[in-house]
């Protein structure tokens, strides 16, 4: 042992095991269920589009991120997550363009990971509601054979799409607003219904959401939060007029299920604090619930959570940990 | 509620204390060679009062307490001094120090008590008697063990704690000395009782050592209001602050002493060690020390005369391994990081770490997620998140309203985060800028 043989390093000296990319792959592990449901309702349109929405991200992510940014697996989860939140009748280059404008506008621009204020696929698919309305709300209808298209996925992109030879169907939210028809429960469970990819079956997305909380790379808080806000505030709203639906239907229905484990729970663009993940969490609930019930959109899950990412540097300064040996301060205060 | 043994937040670093917590502890033999800095406590480095060509007997004192927050030195072991001049510190700075070579025959027999029995002195003779004995805290902080036994007359002290946490990775000295010698802890802790006047003390262990709760628990003295009490295992379990909410519920307010809710905290090494000075008479010149790590042949719990140079503790532990990389003077979590062997043990080392090559590989580093581990790590509830992105725009000033101040360093914010961000080490440069600004200003 020579002495320049010897390392220095600042303490500690000992570092535990969990790494950003381990989180962030761990996420896209625990999304591949929700594709594989997906992939049986809507077959290989299911795919390619999803696809297309990652191929979108990650090259966003290469034209604008620093070379290593890749590896770290966050662009992957956003056009996974961008994917799982468009229907599948979509025509890919949409959905890759989704995917480079979610990267692009959502994240690079305020700098790369970490310091983005909006979760970048739903930026990602705000930009698609606005720029092509009809192709987003165009929900094919499950079943089918696996390689059926359910719609002109392979388009040339700003050619007129063909219109689509697949079935359309509502969405169970739609079937509600538009003609006052409830949908099963067993069906909105297993996702036997219209609507965007992923939205559709929220039992995977429960699990997925489950394991990811038992290894510590998901906090329950920010889901729990919206469920049982979502939750309390529907069974109010129909305890007053049965008009409204019930709690279950607001709780399995459009992409609440999506939105609550996989969006809002984005660690960049919600609260570091635990008391601040309740009030976002909650926030998010009553926005859904104001959106749907009153809103002129079927679905309010996309424009609650970017909404409350809005608020969350004021949600962090305002819940502040009380410092040890402090007097515990008025929320809101400075210091 | 809070849980009486405990505290919130914290981390769980692997213990890795199975290398060395079975071994009893032995005595090194005398190396060649002392090297006594006069700079081994905190407060005012000592003054030397001997001159090269002197020959010192083991016990002998080398330099003089410069002021009350201040201690003597003491030779270690008999020979003649060499030397008087800078040398390296386990700190990572040079340190005036004064050099001994040891004579080869020396029979290193003391002269006899060099400090007075303790029966029968007044807490004020205690307190003399300690700081001429050269004690400090043993925990690795070094602060002058006399000052605390003489807290400020208008504060009640209620309750003495003996920290036998230790919570660090690897060290076993704390545990090694319960396990063994706990007639002398008990002993030192009387002897701290008398002198502060205070009628309870518990004594705080982390419970992973039941061999150590069990020793004391039996060999506890009826006259005295003494307990042992099981704590939470994990880190910083071991630091005061911490300590003191686990043993009485209370916060220690933010920037104030733990004299202020009525508490004096002392390690159970300093308890020893006040012990050992009346039991024997002699000076604090040797202390324990644990060498371990998985970079080291031969781990061991050793007795080593201060001033013995890592190189030589080392060599007599095996030497190092073929991997091994970083050699660190305490526990993993706090300790430092050595760019010298020729630094000597000083009287506030609790351990030697030789970590391997493969244990210090710098991990990558990534943009902060705001995954908020670490303002659920922090013991003291700070916002390493937010306190880390201001110090790497260099917003100390923003800092220390968000209470920068009460960071003790502990490391648990970056042993949690996944984005190896270096907290810890951003706050304790944020900390060197802001008193560098203040000293700038006045």
């Amino acid at each position: 042992m020579t002495r320049d043989r010897l390392v220095i390093t600042a303490s500690p000296h000992l570092k535990g095991k969990d790494s950003t990319p381990r989180i962030m792959w761990n996420v896209v592990g625990s999304l591949v269920p929700v594709v594989l449901a997906a992939a049986w309702y809507f077959g290989v349109s299911a795919l390619l589009v999803i696809a297309a929405a990652v191929a979108g991200c990650v090259a966003a992510e290469r034209a604008f991120g620093k070379a290593s940014t890749l590896r770290d697996g966050s662009a992957a989860i956003t056009g996974l997550l961008l994917g799982l939140c468009l229907p599948a009748g979509m025509p890919m280059w949409m959905a890759a363009l989704g995917g480079f404008v979610g990267i692009a506008l959502g994240k690079s621009i305020f700098g790369g990971l970490g310091q983005n204020v909006f979760n970048p696929a739903l930026i990602g698919r705000a930009f698609l509601q606005a720029a092509f309305p009809v192709p987003i709300t165009t929900w094919p209808a499950v079943g089918g054979s696996f390689w059926t298209l359910r719609g002109d996925t392979f388009a040339l992109p700003f050619m007129r799409a063909n219109a689509p030879d697949a079935l359309t169907a509502a969405t169970p939210l739609g079937l509600w607003k538009f003609e006052g028809k409830g949908t099963a429960f067993i069906d909105l469970l297993i996702g036997n219904t219209g609507g965007s990819l992923g939205e559709t079956a929220a039992i995977v997305i429960a699990l997925g959401g489950a394991y990811l909380a038992w290894r510590g790379y998901l906090n329950w808080r920010v889901p729990a939060a919206i469920l049982v806000s979502v939750a309390l505030f529907a069974t109010v709203l129909h305890g007053v007029n049965p008009r409204y639906p019930t709690a279950i239907f607001m709780l399995f229905s459009g992409g609440l299920m999506l939105g609550a484990v996989y969006m809002a729970t984005d660690m960049v663009t919600s609260p570091v604090t635990n008391r601040g993940r309740w009030i976002f969490g909650a926030g998010i609930g009553v926005l859904v619930v104001v959106i749907r019930v009153w809103g002129g959109l079927p679905e309010g899950v996309m424009y609650a959570i970017l909404l409350m990412n809005a608020f969350v540097p004021f949600i962090n300064k305002a819940t502040q940990p009380r410092v040890f040996g402090t007097k515990p301060r008025l929320a809101g205060g400075a210091t | 509620m809070l849980t009486r043994g405990g505290f919130r937040h914290g981390v769980h670093p692997e213990e890795r204390k199975e290398l060395t917590h079975a071994l009893p502890i032995r005595r090194m033999p005398f190396p060649d060679e002392v090297v006594l800095p006069l700079r081994q406590h905190a407060g005012k480095p000592a003054k030397v009062r001997v001159k090269v060509g002197d020959h010192v007997e083991r016990g002998d004192k080398v330099a003089d307490a410069d002021g009350f927050v201040s201690v003597p030195i003491h030779a270690s072991a008999a020979g003649r001094v060499v030397d008087i001049d800078w040398a390296p510190h386990i700190d990572g700075t040079m340190a005036m120090a004064v050099r001994i070579k040891l004579d080869p025959h020396a029979m290193h027999v003391p002269r006899p008590r060099l400090v007075p029995r303790w029966e029968g002195l007044t807490p004020e003779q205690v307190i003399q008697a300690v700081q001429d004995a050269g004690v400090v805290g043993m925990g690795g902080a070094a602060f002058p063990t006399h000052v605390k036994l003489a807290p400020p007359k208008d504060v009640a002290i209620h309750t003495l704690i003996i920290n036998g946490a230790e919570c660090e990775p690897y060290l076993t000295s704390d545990h090694r000395t319960m396990v063994e010698y706990p007639a002398r802890v008990l002993f030192g802790i009387r002897v701290i009782m008398h002198t502060l006047g205070v009628q309870k003390a518990v004594i705080g262990v982390e419970r992973n050592k039941p061999d150590a709760i069990a020793a004391l628990t039996a060999a506890l003295p009826k006259d005295l209001d003494l307990s042992v009490l099981p704590l939470t295992v994990k880190y910083p379990q071991g630091a005061e602050k911490m300590l003191i909410h686990a043993v009485t519920g209370q916060e220690v307010p933010s920037g104030k002493l733990p004299a202020s809710v009525g508490v004096v905290v002392q390690n159970v090494g300093s308890a020893a060690a006040i012990a050992e000075v009346f039991e024997t008479g002699l000076p604090l010149i040797e202390r324990i020390v644990t060498v371990s790590g998985e970079g080291i042949r031969k781990p061991a719990n050793l007795i080593v005369p201060v001033g013995t140079r890592l190189i030589d503790l080392l060599d007599y532990c095996g030497g190092l391994t073929d991997d091994a990389a970083e050699v660190i003077v305490g526990g993993p979590m706090m300790g430092l990081a050595q760019g010298n062997l020729e630094a000597p043990v000083t009287k506030g080392t609790t351990g030697v770490v030789v970590l391997t090559r493969e244990q210090t590989r710098q991990p990558e580093v990534y943009p902060c997620i705001g995954c908020g581990r670490c303002l659920e790590a922090c013991p003291v509830f700070l916002n390493p998140s937010e306190l880390g992105q201001l110090a790497q725009l260099q917003r100390y000033d923003e800092m220390e309203p968000m209470h920068l101040a009460d960071c003790m360093i502990c490391g648990s914010c970056s042993y949690v985060c996944p984005s190896n961000i270096p907290l810890a080490q951003l706050f304790s440069f944020s900390k060197l800028a802001l008193r560098r600004r203040k000293a700038a200003a006045s």
